[in-house]
């Protein structure tokens, strides 16, 4: 096995979010503490307990034309729009990189759950034969990966973990390794998501990790506040390019920071719950920092996974606490884009370069009043308006239902 | 019954509904594979959408036969 431990960078970013329909958007919006949550009026929600959702800023059909939008998927078709975004970005499509040594991989929580259900009512409704032939690889949960490897032309190989809420960050972790194994010469890595239906809110709902207070949307999503009462379902997309440190200096590549380090790892505890001190939350984030040669102390500054739900951010806290200790500033920007499921730990990261990039940390929004428990409360989470500082690593947390754990750490170029 | 010209019309209606083809395009000449760009999945799509249109069902074994444009308006035009 030829393991190439060369530097990994980020040469393009691509996103479309409930906070706005690109990285510049999305990254103002998060600056500026605007909400993406509002309350869902369409008439089916009136019996749900969790009314809530974060909903794109701007619908793909502003940037997919009509007949392409037809055979993909809403989750297929944000994975493409943050894709064309971070892959125009990144230049790399000009550089003369042989498509054969083009991958993607473009992880996903849920899949085609939309199309599965559409097409379902549709099969109730005038059935089998008025079903979809674009059916099958609309649902696929490889569907967004093969959709944005269709769009960029990868013939380098094309992947989709699957692994919850922790997907995204799966597959930058998968992409790093893509580029060390020498299996490709670059990635584009990613989450994507989209599955506002009734049967996930319903779902989660009964699962009581939902926000239910629908008469405060803006303010409901809020990790480590004491009233917070779960998490706001989410919809979106975030791609980065990834490429090794010395062809992207090469070809002058703009670049972001570098992707130092990753570390995965499972709980072993219970399929939903996460374990009560995070234990494989600090495995994973102990293995991110030694795969990037890097001391806790170094890390200046935490995107945490924070969903909002009562039991899993005291969880990460102490896993905070305990693998980095009390001197990073950590945040929680789920408290403005709501939950992007597989696409949260890829929007997480993109976040975490612009604050490298920045030198800001994005503020906490919602907390009124932090929570008592121990750990919570020796952090110091960034409340409120951004913050300056200066660091030089920053550290993503992803979680995932299956006791999945992701940690990355990105250091500045 | 529809007319052959009406028929041309709206399959051409079809056609860029169901796969972007500029109605001008659709000329009983055009290969939908060659020419067109329509993919096999898009044909099952197309011959749902004739049904629906013109009330005439095209059968699997005989949709692989139509490869043009007036293979398919022909098709309709005797079984309508």
């Amino acid at each position: 096995m030829n393991i190439n431990n060369t530097d990994v960078v980020v040469t393009g970013l691509g996103a479309t979010t409930p906070l706005g329909g690109d990285v510049a958007s999305t990254w103002d919006a998060l600056l500026a503490g605007k909400s993406g949550v509002t309350r869902i009026t369409d008439e089916w929600i009136e019996p749900f307990p969790a009314q809530l959702v974060a909903r794109l800023a701007q619908d793909p059909s502003e940037k997919i034309d009509r007949v392409r939008s037809r055979r993909l998927d809403r989750s297929q078709q944000v994975a493409v729009v943050a894709a064309e975004e971070a892959w125009a970005d990144s230049g790399a499509g000009d550089a003369g990189y042989d498509s054969l040594r083009v991958a993607v991989v473009m992880g996903t929580g849920i899949g085609g759950a939309m199309t599965l259900l559409d097409q379902d009512d549709i099969l109730e409704a005038k059935g089998p034969k008025r079903v979809s032939p674009f059916t099958i690889p609309m649902l696929m949960p490889n569907g967004p990966a093969a959709a944005v490897g269709l769009a960029i032309g990868a013939r380098g190989g094309v992947h989709a973990p699957v692994s919850a809420c922790a997907s995204g960050a799966e597959a930058i972790r998968w992409g790093l390794d893509m580029l060390r194994l020498d299996r490709a010469d670059v990635v584009l890595v990613g989450g994507a998501e989209a599955c506002v239906h009734p049967l996930p809110m319903a779902g989660f709902a009964s699962m009581r990790a939902m926000s239910t207070r629908n008469d405060d949307p803006e303010h409901a999503s809020r990790p480590f506040d004491a009233g917070r009462d779960g998490f706001v379902l989410a919809e979106g997309a975030a791609a980065l390019v990834l490429e090794r440190a010395d062809a992207a200096k090469a070809r002058g590549a703009k670049v972001y920071g570098t992707l130092a380090g990753a570390g995965g790892t499972s709980d072993g505890y219970d399929l939903v719950a996460p374990h009560p001190e995070g234990e494989g939350a600090q495995r994973a984030i102990g293995a991110a920092l030694r795969d990037a040669g890097l001391s806790a102390s170094d890390v200046g500054h935490v995107n945490a996974h924070a969903t909002s739900t009562p039991v899993g951010d005291i969880a990460e806290a102490a896993a905070i606490l305990e693998a980095i200790g009390d001197h990073a500033a950590v945040t929680a920007t789920k408290s403005q884009s709501g939950h992007l499921l597989g696409a949260a730990g890829a929007l997480e990261s993109v976040f975490c370069l612009l604050a490298l990039r920045d030198q800001v940390i994005p503020g906490t929004q919602n907390i009124e009043q932090l929570d008592d428990a121990a750990a919570v409360q020796k952090l110091d989470i960034v409340r409120g308006a951004p913050r300056k500082a200066t660091f030089s690593a920053a550290l993503n947390d992803s979680f995932g239902f299956g006791g999945h754990n992701m940690a990355l750490v990105f250091t500045t170029a | 019954m529809a007319s052959t010209a009406e028929i041309q019309s709206g399959l051409a209606e079809i056609l860029e509904e169901v796969a972007g083809v500029a109605p001008a395009d659709a000329t009983p000449e055009k290969s939908f594979t060659e020419d067109l760009d329509v993919d096999s999945l898009s044909m099952v799509e197309i011959a749902t959408a004739v049904e629906d249109k013109f009330g005439v069902a095209i059968p699997d074994d005989e949709l692989g036969g139509i490869k043009t444009v007036g293979d398919a308006i022909s098709f309709i035009e005797k079984n309508q």
